[in-house]
Parts: structure tokens; sequence; C-alpha cells
């Protein structure tokens, strides 16, 4: 395998051109450093998570984890960021193997669009919750429930917003290297919002079911 | 409309004037510290304006990201923050004399003092020095020409300064938290504290957090992605394993910080209950998490001071560092083993005596690397010819003191001796007497070592040392008798006390407090008669004190492109091997290359102001105004991915001049041994000793 | 490797991981709505399809393997997972111990 595949295979959607030295050596320390920031995030929400498994009980009399599961609702939510990821995957394939930009672009915000679901559906959950008197201020439980499903939720908005940013990009300076790299990163991070997701419906959600 | 342009901001929250409506000797000292901010304040803006300082003060300082003017910006801010520090500890002192069933403070004062103190002491002393040093050497001493991401540094010292300005801020206007620098809830919930104390703490650690986690992962890639060819990680200096380690720490601990933060926030903000006493709310979940950050920094604070100390242990023994091998490893040792002791700062909280016992336990492993690392210093200086400049003064203190400080801190890592002393002065004695001469000597004694490299002159070596004696002598009666008054039953951060035997030893600690402050003052004035005799104390060469590493490879003040060449290197303490070789002052290379700085940016000085108004109007709920701000950073942060500027092109020949001129100053003579380093005849150029 | 090989190349991998994740999602919330072994058997199973998933996740969307060029980032991975590891298991452990005491 020559050096350039190596680096192609490395981050699939990154291609920076022939001439890779510098640009791929600065790609490389970008990307490294939002992996370092993925993983401090990680650790925030992993203490999400810890203060949620300690205030299960937390409930003072009020809904409790079994009140406020509609599992059809978390089951679509999952399909969403899942199609999404995809979506976005596909996206990035597309740029490295030179499709034009408006393809790119066009699923970026297909993938946008998945996001976008997600998160109304997510926000319907948190109405009805409220209209079944489910708020953070009841109870410690509510608190931390709301806190960690809601900080995932700004994530993905965060998220949601900087696709709408990379897209303009796009069109402005079209694929130059530094556009290439923040669709990467962009990338990671919407595929590592998964994973939380993952840890969410495993621990607060389909718990839930059984009591 | 009234309470929507100034949220809860009323002419009664303004500090300065409380000594008018009600002059007690407490408001008198409270208000006086506010006025000395407002003061100062107004001094800096005039001579800003009237110098003309304001121009080079934007152009040249806040809109850089040249990494040793934001190192030197850093430690400028912890100076600054230093100088409050410890005023606010001789009032404390000042109170304990007088608080034999009394004192001229309120206790609410006191309180607030003490939180202030501590807060400012850790996050806005310790961390900014050292960070600042990090960021002075390690480009230099890995061989790169800046950090990772430049622009991300700036980033990390606005919000650092953001943090800073509250609290200065709240000097002024409202009043600080009395809950001590940990925020205890239920204390400063809503229930308890209404007020806007505890907000400041909040958004001033929770702003200046961000930026510290930032520093983190800056320094944690520059370390990984930009040594130098042939600096392979077993051939850095030991001062960047320890900056590696501590960026680690800085990743990874301070989430839990900014998890408490963000909970405590919601609990006072929007009525959550984490930690609040009804509904559930459980405040141990705020121990148990802020302490899992706690106890790291405490291992952030020191262990770019253990590099410190080694790199000029080494170099003021004038041989190399004794078991190099053992301090990396011991280094790492700590760095891991702290993530796993935070309940020792909680053992009488009701665990129960396993789960004590096993953090106890992990508690005194960490004792084995740390000793370790002490040996080591001391087998350096053994056997070396030993300059007793000032660092070596401090280093003595050092040595001496951080033993026992190291001995306490395992007492106490006992949970049974800890139910008897915790919560007395007996910790408070501990702590400082592990962190002043632990990372405060080692930051001064540094700020000596490597002033000359950054600002072209040596400090003064008589008004220098003099600093480090008076530092030493009033640490030793600041703090050794709380040990005493502890062991004898006075709780740590209680206003008065009922029981006359304490009085001798508080005035003993008041005399050490004046004494701290005396050489606060000596320090001052040794960088003012510095910077007066500059001509003689010069040091062009840039090299002092026959340095070892590569940051003392080039003129100073550093040149901004740090090096004409990115050197390569194949040994350890490359620098000091080739002056040994004579190869140090050649040219390698005979074609200079432009060189293109990291390119200037607006973002840090956008952060400082509108973080700061951001921080303050969520203070006093002025939610336009913090909507307002947070939509400027947000926009000014997506607005960042749309620039392209490029940095100023240093062309060749300026570097090809300076770089000769350099090296004609080095041919000049035979240069300066290493026993005439504090005279005059030191221009940077240390003379040839070939066994190094 | 010609570049057609290597576009359909990456896209399976995108495929693969779905798939996967489909899969493995669809088991998790089936095991929790059938409830088809009693409550440590069904809380041990998500434990094991969520960590399963994670690792899909990491190895086909994040690109995570054990060659050579990843190993600085499965290294992070890795230590990140032992300080969570450490973090959150001494919460539960202190914070369930404390609560214990309390009753």
């Amino acid at each position: 395998m020559t050096t350039s595949n190596t680096n192609l295979r490395r981050h699939p959607g990154l291609n920076l051109g022939p001439s890779h030295g510098k640009a791929h050596e600065e790609a490389e320390s970008v990307v490294f450093g939002f992996w370092v920031f993925l993983m401090s995030d990680l650790v925030t929400f992993a203490m999400f998570f810890a203060i949620y498994a300690t205030s299960i009980q937390a409930t003072a009399g009020g809904p409790g984890n079994a009140d406020i599961v509609d599992v059809t609702s978390i089951a679509l939510q999952t399909g969403s960021l899942l199609i999404s990821s995809l979506l976005f995957g596909v996206a990035t394939v597309a740029m490295k193997y030179h499709s034009s930009k408006r393809v790119v672009i066009l699923w970026l915000l297909a993938s946008l669009a998945f996001g976008l679901c997600f998160l109304g559906l997510e926000i319907r959950d948190f109405i009805d919750a409220a209209e079944k008197g489910a708020v953070p201020m009841r109870s410690s439980y509510l608190s931390s429930y709301w806190a960690l499903v809601g900080l995932h939720g700004l994530h993905v908005s965060v998220g949601s917003l900087m696709i709408l940013v990379v897209c303009v990009q796009i069109a402005f300076f079209g694929f130059a290297s530094d556009v290439k790299t923040r669709v990467l990163r962009l990338g990671l991070y919407w595929h590592f919002l998964d994973i939380i997701w993952i840890g969410i419906f495993s621990v607060v959600f389909l718990p839930g079911l059984l009591s | 409309m009234e309470h929507f342009i100034f949220g809860r901001l009323g002419w009664d929250d303004i500090a300065i004037f409380d000594v008018f409506r009600d002059p007690t000797a407490s408001n008198i000292v409270g208000s006086s510290a506010g006025w000395l901010a407002v003061i100062g304040a107004v001094i800096v803006a005039a001579l800003l304006l009237i110098k003309g300082w304001w121009k080079p003060l934007l152009f040249t300082w806040l809109n850089t990201t040249d990494h040793k003017k934001i190192g030197i910006m850093y430690i400028v801010v912890g100076l600054v923050m230093f100088a409050r520090g410890v005023a606010e500890g001789v009032v404390m002192r000042s109170q304990y004399v007088t608080s034999y069933q009394g004192g001229y403070l309120t206790p609410d004062h006191f309180s607030e003092l003490f939180s202030t103190h501590g807060t400012i002491m850790i996050f806005f002393v310790l961390m900014p020095f050292l960070i600042g040093f990090m960021n002075l050497l390690v480009p230099l001493q890995i061989g790169a020409r800046d950090v990772a991401f430049p622009r991300l540094n700036q980033i990390s010292l606005g919000f650092t300064i953001v943090g800073a300005m509250l609290l200065m801020i709240s000097l002024v206007v409202g009043q600080f938290a009395t809950g001590g620098w940990t925020g205890y809830p239920p204390y400063t919930g809503v229930a308890f504290q209404p007020g806007t104390g505890p907000d400041y703490w909040i958004w001033s650690l929770g702003l200046s957090g961000i930026g510290t986690v930032l520093t983190g992962l800056n320094f944690a890639v520059t370390i990984y992605k930009m040594r130098c060819p042939g600096m392979t990680f077993l051939r850095m200096p030991i001062f960047v394993w320890t900056a590696l380690c501590t960026s680690i720490l800085l990743i990874f601990a301070l989430p839990p910080l900014t998890a408490v933060v963000i909970m405590q926030a919601l609990d006072r903000y929007l009525d959550f209950h984490f930690f609040t006493n009804d509904l559930g709310g459980n405040m141990m979940n705020f121990a148990n998490l802020f302490w899992m950050f706690g106890h790291p920094e405490v291992y952030i604070l020191i262990l770019p001071a253990f590099g410190l100390y080694s790199e000029f242990t080494a170099i003021f023994s004038g041989k190399r560092i004794y078991g190099y091998m053992s301090l990396v490893i011991a280094t790492m040792a700590i760095a891991v083993l702290s993530f796993t002791v935070w309940l020792h700062h909680f053992f009488t909280m009701g665990q129960s005596p396993t789960i004590n016992v096993a953090f106890g336990i992990a508690t005194m492993l960490i004792a084995i690397p740390t000793g370790v690392k002490v040996y080591v210093w001391i087998a350096t200086l053994w056997g070396g010819r030993i300059r007793m400049r000032t660092p070596i003064i401090y280093l003595a203190g050092f040595i001496v003191f951080f033993a026992v400080g190291g001995y306490t801190g395992i007492l106490l890592a006992n949970p049974t001796v800890n139910f008897a002393v915790h919560n007395s002065q007996f910790v408070v004695a501990h702590f400082h007497n592990v962190l002043l001469p632990g990372t405060l000597f080692a930051v001064l004694a540094s700020i000596y070592v490597w002033f000359p490299k950054f600002f072209g002159f040596r400090l003064d070596e008589r008004w220098s040392a003099t600093a480090a004696w008076l530092f030493i002598i009033g640490f030793t009666f600041a703090f050794m008798p709380l040990y005493m008054v502890g062991l004898m039953g006075l709780p740590r951060r209680s206003p008065a006390f009922d029981d006359p035997s304490y009085i001798p030893y508080m005035i003993v600690t008041m005399v050490g407090a004046l004494c701290v402050l005396a050489a606060l003052c000596t320090l001052i004035g040794s960088f003012v008669v510095s910077a007066l005799r500059r001509d003689t104390l010069a040091v062009p060469g840039g090299d002092p004190w026959d340095g070892r590493t590569l940051e003392w490879a080039s003129p100073a003040p550093v040149p901004e492109w740090n090096f004409a060449f990115i050197p390569t290197v194949n040994s350890q303490d490359a620098f000091a091997k080739e002056k040994a070789a004579g190869t140090a002052y050649e040219i390698d290379c005979d074609t200079y290359e432009d060189v293109e700085l990291s390119p200037t940016s607006w973002i840090g000085l956008n952060i400082i102001v509108f973080g700061t108004l951001f921080g303050f109007a969520m203070v006093f709920w002025i939610w336009w105004l913090a909507v307002l701000s947070a939509l400027a950073l947000l926009t000014h942060s997506i607005g960042l991915g749309f620039v392209r500027d490029k940095g100023e092109i240093i062309p060749a020949s300026v570097i090809e001049r300076t770089e000769k001129d350099w090296i004609a100053l080095a041919a000049e003579g035979p240069g300066t041994e290493r026993r005439d380093e504090v005279s005059p005849s030191n221009r940077g150029i240390a003379a040839r000793i070939s066994e190094a | 490797m010609n570049n057609k090989d290597e576009r359909a190349h990456d896209l399976r991998m995108y495929f693969t991981g779905f798939i996967a994740a489909v899969i493995l999602t669809a088991l998790s919330f089936l095991t929790a709505i059938l409830q088809p072994f009693g409550s440590v058997g069904i809380f041990a199973s998500l434990a094991v399809l969520a960590a399963v998933q994670i690792a899909v996740h990491f190895r086909f969307f994040l690109h995570i393997d054990v060659s050579r060029q990843k190993r600085e980032e499965l290294q992070l991975i890795l230590f990140t997972g032992l300080i969570i590891l450490i973090m959150v298991a001494g919460t539960v452990w202190v914070l369930g111990n404390l609560m214990t005491r309390m009753m």
C-alpha cells in the first residue's frame, strides 16, 4: 500500500489533493485535537450519566422512570439519528470522491433533516412529560433526567447549526482543505452523538419499561 | 421597565459605597479594596490613554497569537491576582489577631475573604502562572514555532481573563460567594444565599474552565504532534513531560467541574433539584463531583512545578538531571493515580470504613512517586557544582517544606487521623505547605530563571534573593503555627475563637503574613530595579545560565519565529551537548527561508469583553445583555470559519541577519564562566565546559 | 485498488455499520419490551448490546481500528474509557454506599 493510499484510508472523506504534505500534517493535528475534545466531552456526559444513576430513586413521590417513557417515540428518535448518521457518512464519501458541491450539500441537508426530525420528536416528548407534571423542578430524578437528555439534545442542536454552517462554507469556498477537515470533524461529532444516544436509551429509556 | 434593563442590579449593590452608608471597620476594609480596584483601573486606563500605550496593548498584545506573548500575559494576570490574593491573606491574618471573642470583620465579610482568596489563588494565580510557563517553554523546548492551535490559545487566555475580571468586578458591584472556593451547596443554594455571590462563583469558574480545557487540548496536541525531528518522547525535557501530564489532567479532570457548575447553575437559575435539601436533592453528589475535579486539580497545580524544579535544578547544579526515566514514570504514575483518590477530601461525610480505607491507601500510594521525585532532585544536586542563586534558594526551601507538607499529607490520608483533624487549621497548614513551596516557589524561581530569555535582561540578584528569603521566612511563620492551632482544635474558616491560648500563635502568623507582603513588594521591586538597570543586566546571547535544553538556543528576547531553522536533535539536553562539542553556535544550513507567523485575531478580545458582559449579566439577571453578548460570541466564533487570514511573513533576510548577529556575538569572546553569571560580564553566552 | 473500488469500500463500511447498528438497537428494544429473562438478565443483555453497538459505531462510523495509523486515537479512547470507568464506578459505589447507610 502506498503512502497516499494510507492517508486516504485514514480518514474517509479526507482527500486533500495530490500534494499531501503540509496540509495533511495540519489536518492530522486538527483531527487529533478534535478527538481530544470529543473525549473530554464524553467525560462530561459520563458525569451526567453518573448523576442520573445515583438519582434514579430520588423521585420525591413524583413521576419516575416508567411514567415518562414513550417507547415508540424513542424508537423513532433512534432511527432518525441512525439514518442521519448514515447520510452524513454518504456525504463524506461523496466529498472524498469529487462529487459536485451540490450533491454533497444535498446529502448533508438530508442528514440535517433527520437530525431535525430527532429534535422535533424529542421536544414533543419533553412537552408531553411537562404536561404530565414531569418537569425538572419536580424532583432530583427529573432534574437529572432533563439535564442528561437535554444536554444530548443541545449537542444535536449545535451540530445541526454547524451542518448549515459547513453547507454555506462549501458553497462559498468549495472543497478547500480547511473546509474538508471541518466536514470531517463535524462527521466525527455527529457519529459521536449516536454513541451517547446508545448510552441514553440503554440507561434511561429501556430500563424504564421494566418497572 | 427598570427591572428589565438592570435586572436585579440596584444602587445598594455597589459595594464601594457601603462605607458611606455604614462606616464599620468591616465596610471600610471591604470598600477600600473596591476603591483600590477602581482607582487602579482608572490609573491604568489613564496611562494607556495619555502615554498612548493602548496602541501597542491592542495591536501587539491583545490580538497576538504568539505563544510567548500569550504566556507573558498569563503570568501578568497571575501576578495581578496574586497581589490581591496576598492582600486578602494578610487581612484574614489580621482578623485572627483580633478575633479572640470577636474580630473586626463581620463573619460574612470574613467568609467572602476566604472564598475569594481560595478561588483566586487556585484558579487565577497558580493556574495562569503554570499555564503561562507552559506557553512560554513548551514550544521552545520541543523545537516548534508555536503551539498546535495558536488562535485557540488566545481563546483560552480570553476565558481565563473573563474569570479574573468577574472576580475583580465582584469587589465593586455585588458580593462574592461566602461558601469557600469549593462552594458546597445547599449553603450556596438559592434557599440560603439568594444573592449574587454563588452566581459570581459559578460564572467565573465556569467560563474560565472552558479556557482551561482548551489549553489542555492545545498542549496535548502540541506535544504529540509538533515535536521537532529527533525529539522522541524520551528525549523531551522533564518540563514537557509534566506539561503533557498536566494537559491530560486538564482534559479529563475539568469535565466534572463543568458538570457540577452546570448543575449548580440549573439549581440556582431554573429551580432544578440536584443539590437542594428538598425533593430528593443530594449535596453528596456535589461533593463527589467537585472532588473528582478537585483532586486532579491539585496535581495540575503541582506537576508543572515539579517540571520547572527539575529543569533549573539541573542547570544550577551544572549537571544533567539524575534519574530521567524515574522522573518520567513518577510523573505518569501521579497523573493516573490522581484520578483514584478524590474521596479523601470527604472522609468524614458518612461512607463506610471500607471505602475510606480504599481511598486512603490509594492516597498514600501517591506518596511513593512523589518521594521518588524529591530524591531525584537531591541526587541531582549531589556532586553537582551548585551555584546558590535565587532559584536554588527557593529549591532549598521547597525540599525542606515540601517534605513536611508531604508527611502531613500522609497523616491526613489516614482516615482515623483525618477524623481528628479534618476541617481544622491543620488542613489549612497542610495545603499551604504543599502549594506555596511546591508551586509558588517554583513559579517565582522560574520567573527569575526564564525572565532574561523573554525580556533580554536578567533580574537583579540581590533583590531577587532577598525576596526569596522573605518568602521562605514569611511562609514559615505564617503557616507552621497553624499546624499547632489546628491540633489544638481551631476549625478552619471560623471568624472568631474563644480560647486565649491561640493568640500568641496568631500573632506569629500575622508577622509571617506581613513578611510575605514584604516579600511581594520586594519581588515587584526586583522587576522595577532590574528594568531600570536593564543595560547592565542585558543578556542578548540568550543563554545566561548555561542552559541545557533547546529554549536557550536562541538570542534573547526570543525572536517571534523562535528558531531560524526547525532544529534536529539526537539526544536529551541537546543544547548542552552541542555546547560541549563546540557546535552550538554554528550555522547548519545556508539557505534561509521566509517564516509565516500565526495570523493575528480579535476573538480573544471579543471573549474578554463579551464574556465578561455575559457573566455579569447572568449574575444580575440582565437577560437582554446576556442574550446579546452570547450572540456576539456565537457569531464571532462561527465567523472564524470564514476568515482566512494569512499571518505576517518574516522575510528570510531578517531571519538571516538576526541569526548571524547572534552567532557573531557568540564568536566575540570566550563567554562567561558560571561563577560570574551574576556579574555584568554575563552577556548571555556561557563559557565552554567540555565535561557536560 | 482503483478509485471506484475504494468508493464502494467506503460506502460498504457505512452501510455495514448501519445495518449492524439497526439490528443491535432492535435487539435492545425487543429485550426491554418482551422481557424474555429476569431483570438481572435483561440489564446484563442491555449492557452487552450497548457495548457491542458502541464498538460497532467506533469501528464503522468513526473508523477506529487497531491499525498503526489509528493507534493514538485508540489509546486516547481506551484511556478515556479507563477514566470514565474509575469516575462512574466510583460515584456509584460511594453514593450507593451513602444511600444504604442513610436508610
